[in-house]
């Protein structure tokens, strides 16, 4: 079990993709104008990547090495449908916030990354745990930037109101916003694990 | 006329893709430490997409829309795009080997640029026609590279100069992108037509 606790620990911490592997940068910032819009992203992102690496784990014998990457492809954009169909079902409105960035979902190179770099060569159920664990690790990621985003630029998190709208800086919830607060989050989260690691 | 004009300038500036759409920014951040990698990233991703906006769009009108498949969407653009990748890049190594020396190494990275399947998709809910999806997907580009040169300029000098050590790289890398996507709002009050 313990071996699995670090697989969850590495995704999460260690191996977190949004402040360690900078990876999936276009959801990050596309999608993090609010705690809420975040964390969906973060969460459908984690739903296709813990099904994508659970079935890649499961064919990774049968599929010749030449062709896995396209193979691998077919898979994800498989869940990615499955996705947004689901979400244009049950949460429509969510489903038009995040956009295009649902489809996009197939390109976002974690996704490929774990396919190629863990699901392809583990067992299955580390292959789940892992999945778990980068997802988990995505979703905090974008959770957080979302909040910092929100609450600089309206005084809310997750909608609750902190302090009045009209002494939030409007810029954190555009564009230039979205840059600054991820690099400022990246430095920080570098900040204090150069500081643990000591 | 006006359309096209209108078409070009809002993807160039006012919805630039980096800046405005947030898309492709992995190569954005990957390959603009040098000037010379991001013209040729600019001009790999240019060719790319337009080929495929040309194809994705041919595919979503003739052969998807009428048999009602728009929910395979997603797949059949994926792997027209990667497929499209391959062959360009062996199309190239025979035909244009200049080319295929300048452009090679950048080609199998678009293969997971989502700015490529990312225009074709918004070309598809634009509901553009074939021309205007062209002239969208180019100037698309046309900003993209623009982009990637700008910040490419600027980081070179900033690899000159000192800043605190958790900052070093990406980050600032990042917040020298919000500054220069705050430059961009300025275009937002463009109007034509």
């Amino acid at each position: 079990m313990n071996s699995k606790l670090r697989i969850l620990y590495n995704g999460i911490v260690a191996d977190n993709p949004t402040f360690v592997l900078l990876l999936g940068m276009c959801p990050t910032l596309g999608t993090t104008s609010s705690a809420l819009t975040g964390m969906s992203m973060g969460l459908a992102t984690m739903g296709v990547l813990i099904c994508s690496n659970v079935v890649i784990s499961m064919i990774k014998n049968l599929v010749p090495s030449k062709v896995r990457i396209p193979a691998f492809i077919v898979v994800i954009a498989t869940f990615v449908t499955l996705l947004q169909m689901l979400m244009e079902a049950y949460v429509p409105s969510l489903y038009a916030a995040l956009g295009i960035f649902i489809p996009l979902i197939v390109v976002n190179c974690i996704l490929l990354g774990r396919a190629e770099a863990f699901a392809s060569r583990h067992s299955v159920g580390d292959s789940l745990f892992d999945g778990i664990g980068i997802g988990l690790g995505f979703t905090i990621a974008l959770t957080i930037l979302g909040a910092v985003r929100e609450f600089l630029g309206t005084g809310c998190i997750f909608g609750a109101s902190i302090y009045p709208e009209q002494y939030g800086a409007l810029m954190f919830i555009l564009a230039p916003g979205a840059f600054i607060a991820l690099g400022l989050l990246v430095a920080a989260f570098n900040a204090i694990r150069t500081r643990t690691a000591k | 006329m006006i359309e096209y004009i209108s078409i070009i300038i809002t993807a160039i500036f006012v919805n630039n893709i980096v800046f405005a759409q947030f898309l492709g920014i992995c190569p954005f951040i990957g390959v603009s430490r040098k000037l010379s990698s991001a013209v040729g990233m600019g001009a790999a991703v240019t060719f790319v997409m337009a080929i495929a906006t040309f194809v994705t769009w041919v595919l979503q009108n003739y052969c998807l829309n009428p048999l009602h498949l728009g929910y395979m969407q997603t797949i059949v653009f994926i792997l027209v795009i990667a497929a499209l990748v391959q062959m360009l890049e062996i199309v190239l190594k025979k035909v244009a080997p200049a080319l295929y020396a300048a452009l090679g190494v950048f080609l199998p990275l678009i293969t997971t640029n989502c700015a490529v399947l990312g225009v074709a998709i918004l070309c598809v809910q634009k509901d553009f026609a074939l021309g205007e999806a062209l002239v969208y997907a180019v100037s698309t580009a046309i900003g993209f590279t623009m982009a990637l040169c700008i910040f490419a300029g600027i980081r070179e000098q900033l690899a000159l100069v000192e800043v605190p050590k958790a900052m070093k790289g990406v980050p600032i890398a990042l917040v020298t992108a919000g500054i220069l996507a705050m430059a961009f709002m300025g275009f937002s009050g463009i109007k034509i037509g």
